[in-house]
């Protein structure tokens, strides 16, 4: 499979910059998802590499070869969309085949792609069917199974599930899943929804403002967040943020905000020793935090619980932590009561710290 | 039981008034028509006064060879100035489907031939087609070339082109809006798949503009179908019979020749023609909202 490589990658309309300078390098037969907020220029991102929308500056490589003036059907990549964009007056079948008959490809061949596809897919019963005859689930597997009919290296996914309802998308997820496991191609999948982003992706690249922000494999973005901004997007429910300041008191570290005073460990200090005397921003994961009334005060903050949401096994707690507001996740059995100041405890060694001016991540 | 039947005749007593003015003014203009052609009328007469004639009216214009000329005139005229306003409408709006610079400012150019009066149009070809003094000879003469007889000898030509220069922009401007409609997407996916831009017009554009297509061109051909004051002030019909539309001949059988049963009669068989068109854009609008609903029940039907 073409390696595909971003360099310095900008997109300008008119006078206004959406995308500055984006350099982004894929590995072959990747599932690399990009992800952000709207407008953070994740799907101008995608539709200048199919060749969609023009570029401003810089350049896209496909194998070392410059595309960017190429048009999208030299550029080998099949795309999926966000509103499916079927051929409305085509059948299925004529959906799926449409770029095999521009190629001309002999009609044996052409239907012999089409029902492997629509086997994988389980389209066979409707091949014969307009898309307006199908339902949101069985055109999303249209639109897939058009991509997938092409032998093309790359596959380009715009927000593919968006339109779908919450089942749906979620049986479409591991279906994309599946499909990921069995074809071996190169695969960039635009998406803002987070949980899409961890539970597809080789790679994540978190977009914010027109900037990549930070890649890596999921379980490094979700560890070790490079700024407070990739901490809140990844992570559900999102990470919760303390204003607190590094206090010294005698040999030791505090980490001291309203209504907590926190001791740091070893490691901890040797992060934030500089720092004495000056605030961060504390970010706790909702899981992070454990129901426990005997902790001492030391590592432990004290949660004003004010609503309770029930998801089953997992409950998701809001609360408030002196003004700051503070969402914790715990068992659902564990035996709290609503309206109380509950207790609970925080290992320093599981706190990001970050910067509150440049909101960058302490390390 | 009083209040209820009352109140369920409510809304046509509402609609009454409006009832009675479409009886007036649309269908007793039209039944009177039909009554006067089974007769034959002269304006000095009274309808009541004429005399009776059952179907001469309609058998003797079917045997008249004049009449025939005209509906063969009235064919010509139409199919061609339909088609070839077809053709460059829908061809003029495909190339300017784009974000060109004043592409506004052209547009709205390009629908000015539209909003002039007909007797306008019809005057100013008239004088551009003179044989002396119109800028196509005086052009023609200016490049060395033999000047043309417009109005004579290619005078259906002439007419015809004087309205494909009037309606082409009707065309346009609805093709452009069906093109403008088109979902963006799915023309994308199509480049995506290799669609040249041929291709993409003939597999993907032209198709599904269609429906509008049929219906702007059964529109534009209900009414070239009726086409008179452009004709009657270049040509007044002629020379001979070489222009003579039907509506031009219907509105001189009635004035020139007196013979009002006889131009009902003609009327009456422009009204079928027209009739028959109408029914079948109806009947292909029915056609589509029936697959809609089709396509809708089985959507509903199977997930």
């Amino acid at each position: 499979m073409p390696k595909i490589k971003l360099e310095n990658l900008s997109k300008r309309y008119g006078n206004f910059e959406v995308l500055h300078g984006v350099d982004l390098e894929m590995a072959d037969a990747e599932f690399t998802v990009l992800v952000g907020p709207s407008g953070c220029g994740k799907s101008t991102t995608l539709r200048m590499i199919a060749g969609l929308e023009t570029v401003s500056g810089g350049e896209i490589y496909i194998d070392d070869r410059p595309v960017s003036q190429l048009e999208p059907k030299d550029r080998d990549l099949a795309m999926v969309f966000q509103d499916y964009a079927l051929y409305p007056h085509m059948n299925v079948a004529k959906n799926m085949s449409f770029a095999l008959r521009l190629e001309k490809r002999p009609k044996d061949e052409i239907n012999k792609k089409i029902n492997e596809v629509a086997e994988i897919l389980g389209l066979t019963d409707f091949l014969h069917r307009k898309p307006a005859e199908l339902s949101g689930g069985q055109r999303q597997r249209v639109a897939m199974g058009r991509a997938l009919t092409r032998d093309s290296s790359t596959f380009l996914f715009d927000e593919p599930l968006s339109n779908l309802d919450a089942k749906l998308r979620t049986q479409m997820r591991a279906e994309l899943a599946l499909m990921r496991q069995r074809v071996h191609k190169n695969m960039i999948y635009v998406t803002h929804d987070q949980i899409e982003a961890m539970t597809l992706a080789d790679r994540i690249v978190v977009m914010d403002a027109g900037r990549i922000q930070q890649q890596g494999t999921p379980e490094e973005l979700f560890k070790k967040p490079v700024n407070k901004f990739v901490a809140g997007f990844l992570g559900s429910p999102p990470m919760n943020f303390l204003k607190a300041s590094v206090v010294q008191a005698g040999d030791k570290l505090y980490l001291e905000g309203e209504g907590f005073r926190l001791l740091c460990d070893a490691l901890t200090q040797s992060r934030i020793a500089s720092l004495s005397g000056s605030s961060v921003d504390i970010g706790i994961r909702p899981s992070d935090l454990l129901f426990d009334p005997s902790a001492s005060s030391d590592n432990a903050i004290d949660i004003n619980v004010v609503v309770s949401e029930y998801v089953g096994a997992q409950s998701v707690l809001i609360g408030d932590c002196s003004g700051q507001k503070v969402m914790v996740e715990l068992k659902s059995d564990t035996p709290i009561a609503l309206g109380e100041k509950l207790r609970f405890r925080v290992e320093s060694s599981e706190l990001h710290l970050f910067d509150t001016s440049s909101e960058l991540a302490i390390s | 039981m009083r209040a209820t039947n009352f109140n369920r005749l409510t809304p046509y007593l509402f609609l009454a008034p409006a009832l009675v003015i479409m009886v007036l003014a649309l269908l007793y203009p039209l039944g009177y028509m039909v009554y006067g052609s089974f007769r034959d009328w002269d304006p000095s007469q009274s309808l009541g006064e004429s005399e009776f004639t059952g179907l001469a009216n309609y058998v003797t214009l079917w045997n008249d060879a004049n009449f025939r000329e005209s509906v063969g005139v009235t064919l010509k005229f139409a199919v061609s100035v339909v088609s070839v306003e077809m053709l460059l409408g829908v061809g003029l709006a495909l190339l300017l489907d784009r974000n060109l610079r004043g592409m506004s400012i052209l547009r709205t150019l390009f629908i000015l031939p539209m909003m002039i009066a007909p007797v306008v149009v019809g005057l100013v070809w008239r004088y551009m087609y003179h044989p002396t003094v119109g800028v196509f000879n005086r052009t023609l003469k200016s490049v060395g070339l033999e000047s043309v007889d417009w109005l004579g000898q290619h005078a259906l030509l002439s007419v015809i082109i004087a309205d494909i220069w009037q309606w082409t922009p009707f065309i346009f401007i609805l093709s452009l809006a069906a093109l403008q409609s088109l979902p963006r997407s799915a023309l994308e996916a199509a480049r995506i798949d290799g669609a040249t831009g041929w291709q993409q017009i003939i597999y993907i554009k032209l198709p599904l503009m269609m429906p509008v297509l049929i219906v702007t061109g059964l529109l534009r051909l209900i009414d070239a179908f009726k086409v008179l004051e452009v004709i009657l002030v270049m040509t007044e019909g002629g020379p001979g019979l070489s222009t003579e539309i039907l509506a031009l001949r219907i509105s001189r059988t009635a004035t020139e020749f007196r013979e009002l049963g006889v131009a009902a009669a003609m009327s009456n068989y422009l009204l079928i023609l027209l009739m028959l068109l109408t029914l079948f854009m109806l009947a292909y609008n029915r056609w589509q909202e029936y697959r809609a609903a089709k396509a809708q029940r089985i959507m509903e039907g199977g997930v």
